[in-house]
C-alpha cells in the first residue's frame, strides 16, 4: 500500500540557529519527491527530521496517517540510504540486506527469500557471500539499496545516494534508481540532493530549498520553464537573469522595450526577467536586444555568446555557427515572448 | 687537478651500518632493565646456602600462602579486567554517542584520570565508603546507628571496587578513539532499519569496538596481576596477592630468594599474558586491515 509523507510547519534549530523554518510539504503515495538545495539548505535536516534523527521544535511530520513526530526511528518504517552506504563492514552482504529484516523478528525463511529478492532486484544476488570491503562504490550502494528495500519500507529515503561515486557510476545509478521507482511505485521516494541533473532526472516533483526555507515547489519541467523564483531560476539551470522595470505600456530592460507578459506584476515594480540561454536567438526577431559580444566559447555541439546588452551580460546557446561573430563586434539578440518569465525581484534566496 | 667526488649516500651508509645507531639504547636498556632482571632471575636459582638449584622454586610452589597470592592475583585481575571492560564498555557507549552537556569535559578528564597515581583511588574511596567515610556518616547521621553499613574496602571486594575504579579509563580511553571513527550513519542506518539501541550496540558497536576492548582489557588485566599500590593502601585483610608477597618476603622475611622466585612467576605470567595480547590484537588488526 502506497504511503504519504507530510511535513506541516516544522521547524527545526540548534541552539539559536534555524535549520529548518517553518517547513511545509505534501509528498503523494508512490511519487519520487527531490529535495533540491545547496549546501545548509535545510534539505538533509528535514529528511532527518522525517527519519526520526533531530526533533522538531515545532511542527509535525506524518507518514501516511500517521502522525510519526514523536515516534523513535526504529518505528517510523522507512528505509534510509545515505552518501557513504554506511554498510556494516563486519557482516558480508547478505547479513547486510537481511539486518532490518531479523531487527523486525521476520521468520527466518521469509528472510531468506526476501534477501533473495532484494539482492536479485538491485542485480548483487552473486555477491551474497562477500564483504563489502571486496566491492566497488556502486556495488556497495546496490547492496545499501537492497537492504533498505528488504525491509519493503512505505518510504525510502535516499539522502545524497550517489555524491560519492564518480561521473560514470553515478549516471548508472541514476537510471537504476530510475527503474527501481517504476518496478515499485508503491515507493514514496524522499531523495536529497544538490545535483539538479539527479533530481531533473528522477524525480515527478522537485522542492526547491535554500537558507532553511522551502523557495519553491513543482514538477521538473515546471521549475525548469516557469521558475517563480530567481534563486529557482538560477539553481535549476543557468538563466539569464535580467533587472526589468515594468510600465504602463509594458516592461523595459533600461532603453528597450520588450513583449513579454508581465503577469501580476505591479506598474513601476522591479521585477527580474528570466530567460533560458538555450532560448535566446541570434539576429533579428521579437524582443530584440542589441549589444557587444564579450566573450565567444566553443562547446562541440553548441557556441556560447556573452553579450552585454544595455550594462546587463545576456549569455544566448547557439547551435554551433559556422562564423561565429568575434568578440568586441556588434550583434542582436531576441527571444520569443512565451520563453521568458516574469519575476519578483528579491528572490534570489 | 683531480675534482673531488662525491661519496654516494650509500657507500656511506656502509661505512656507519645502521644497526651500530642501535648499540647505545640497547645498551642503556640491558644496564637498566635486563641486568636488573637477569639479577632477579640469578638469585631465584641460588639459595643462600651456596650454589644453584631450583629448591627454591619447589619450596614456594609448595607454599599455601604462594598458592593463594596467585589464586587471589589472577582472580582479582580477572574481576577487574571484567568490571573494568563492562563499565568502561557502558561508560565510553554513553560519552560517545549520548549527547549531554559536559559530555566532552568528562571525555578530556579520562585523560587526565589516567596520569593519577593508583593509591589515590584507594584513598578516595577511604573517604568515600570507610569506616568513618562519607557513605557511612550519612548512614549514621540519618539513622543514629552507631556504626555505617558501608564495611568491605578492606576485603577482597574493597580491592575489586579500587582497581575497578581506577583501571575503567584504561578501557575507555582506547575505546572513545574506535567510537569516533564509527561512521554514524551506520547508527542511523540501523535504526531505520528497525533495529533498537541493545540490537545496535550488539551488532554494529561492539563488533567495531572489538579490537579496542581486547587492547583495553589486556593492558588493564596486565596492569591488574602487577598492582602492588591499591592492595597496599586497602589494607584489606588476608588479600595477599603475587606483588603483595614479593614485599613481604623481601622486606619483612628477608627471605630474596623466595621473593626473587615470586617476582619470576609474577613476570612468567605478565609475559604470558603480553603474548596472548599481542596474538589477539595482531590478529584483529590482520582482519581490520582486511577490512578496511
Amino acid at each position: 500500500m502506497s504511503t504519504g509523507i507530510r511535513f506541516d510547519g516544522v521547524t527545526v534549530t540548534y541552539g539559536r540557529t534555524t535549520v529548518l523554518d517553518s517547513f511545509d510539504l505534501t509528498v503523494e503515495p508512490g511519487e519520487v519527491m527531490a529535495l533540491l538545495g545547496p549546501s545548509g539548505s535545510g534539505k538533509t535536516t528535514a529528511l532527518r527530521a522525517l527519519a526520526g534523527f533531530v526533533e522538531p521544535a515545532a511542527g509535525r511530520v506524518h507518514i501516511g496517517d500517521r502522525d510519526v513526530t514523536a515516534l523513535p526511528p526504529h518505528r517510523r518504517g522507512v528505509g534510509m540510504v545515505v552518501q557513504q552506504y554506511a554498510l556494516f563492514p563486519h557482516m558480508k552482504v547478505d547479513a547486510n540486506v537481511a539486518f532490518g529484516l531479523k531487527a523486525r523478528k521476520a521468520p527466518r525463511a521469509e528472510i531468506t527469500a526476501r534477501v533473495a529478492e532484494a539482492l536479485e532486484m538491485t542485480g548483487m544476488a552473486a555477491y551474497a557471500k562477500r564483504y563489502p570491503r571486496e566491492l566497488s562504490g556502486g556495488q556497495q550502494q546496490r547492496v545499501a539499496i537492497a537492504r533498505a528495500l528488504a525491509i519493503r519500507p512505505g518510504v525510502l529515503l535516499l539522502d545524497e545516494p550517489l555524491s560519492a561515486l564518480d561521473a560514470r557510476l553515478r549516471s548508472g545509478m541514476l537510471a537504476e534508481l530510475a527503474r527501481l521507482h517504476r518496478e515499485l511505485p508503491d515507493i514514496t521516494m524522499l531523495y536529497v540532493t544538490h545535483d539538479q541533473v539527479e533530481a531533473l532526472t528522477l524525480a515527478d516533483r522537485i522542492a526547491v530549498m535554500d537558507s532553511a526555507r522551502l523557495q519553491d515547489c513543482g514538477t521538473p519541467r515546471d521549475l525548469y520553464r516557469r521558475p517563480r523564483t530567481e534563486f529557482t531560476a538560477s539553481f535549476i539551470g543557468t538563466a539569464n537573469l535580467l533587472p526589468v522595470t515594468v510600465t504602463a505600456d509594458g516592461v523595459r530592460l533600461a532603453g528597450t522595450a520588450l513583449d513579454v507578459p508581465a503577469g501580476g506584476a505591479a506598474v513601476g515594480a522591479p521585477a527580474t526577467l528570466c530567460v533560458r540561454p538555450h532560448l535566446v536567438g541570434l539576429g533579428e526577431g521579437p524582443n530584440a536586444l542589441r549589444g557587444t559580444v564579450a566573450e565567444v566559447q566553443w562547446r562541440g555541439a553548441t557556441h556560447r555568446l556573452c553579450v552585454d546588452v544595455e550594462g546587463h551580460r545576456v549569455t544566448a546557446d547557439l547551435p554551433e555557427l559556422p562564423a561565429p561573430p568575434p568578440a568586441g563586434a556588434e550583434v542582436t539578440l531576441h527571444f520569443a515572448a512565451h520563453d521568458a518569465v516574469l519575476l519578483p525581484a528579491g528572490t534570489h534566496g | 687537478m683531480a675534482e673531488p667526488v662525491a661519496v654516494p649516500d650509500a657507500v656511506r651508509r656502509r661505512r656507519f651500518p645502521a644497526r651500530f645507531l642501535l648499540l647505545p639504547p640497547v645498551a642503556a636498556l640491558g644496564l637498566v632493565f635486563l641486568h636488573p632482571l637477569a639479577l632477579v632471575l640469578w638469585q631465584s636459582v641460588s639459595p643462600n646456602g651456596g650454589g644453584h638449584s631450583f629448591a627454591a622454586y619447589t619450596d614456594v610452589f609448595a607454599q599455601a600462602a604462594f598458592r593463594d597470592a596467585l589464586r587471589n592475583t589472577v582472580l582479582i585481575a580477572v574481576g577487574a579486567t571484567a568490571g573494568a571492560l563492562v563499565l568502561g564498555f557502558f561508560l565510553a557507549l554513553v560519552i560517545a554517542f549520548v549527547p549531554f552537556p559536559g559530555g566532552k569535559a568528562i571525555g578530556r578528564f579520562i585523560d587526565i584520570f589516567l596520569s593519577f597515581p593508583s593509591f589515590l583511588i584507594t584513598l578516595a574511596l577511604l573517604f568515600v565508603y570507610g569506616s568513618t567515610g562519607m557513605a557511612n556518616g550519612l548512614w549514621t547521621g540519618a539513622t543514629g546507628a552507631a556504626r555505617g553499613p558501608f564495611d568491605f574496602l578492606h576485603t577482597p571486594w574493597g580491592v575489586l571496587l579500587a582497581e575497578i575504579t581506577y583501571f575503567t579509563p584504561f578501557v575507555m580511553r582506547p575505546l572513545l578513539g574506535a567510537f569516533s571513527q564509527l561512521e554514524t550513519a551506520q547508527l542511523d542506518v540501523a535504526a531505520s532499519l528497525g533495529a533498537r539501541a541493545p540490537r545496535i550496540v550488539r551488532q554494529v558497536v561492539l563488533p567495531e569496538a572489538l579490537p579496542s576492548l581486547a587492547a583495553g582489557g589486556s593492558l588493564v588485566l596486565v596492569m591488574c596481576l602487577n598492582e602492588f599500590g591499591i592492595v597496599l593502601f586497602t589494607g584489606a585483610k588476608g588479600v595477599t596477592t603475587l606483588p603483595v608477597l614479593v614485599h613481604s618476603k623481601a622486606i619483612l622475611d628477608g627471605d630474596y630468594t623466595g621473593a626473587c622466585v615470586v617476582a619470576v612467576v609474577n613476570i612468567a605470567l605478565s609475559l604470558a599474558l603480553y603474548g596472548l595480547y599481542r596474538t589477539l590484537t595482531t590478529r584483529m588488526e590482520g582482519d581490520r586491515r582486511a577490512r578496511a
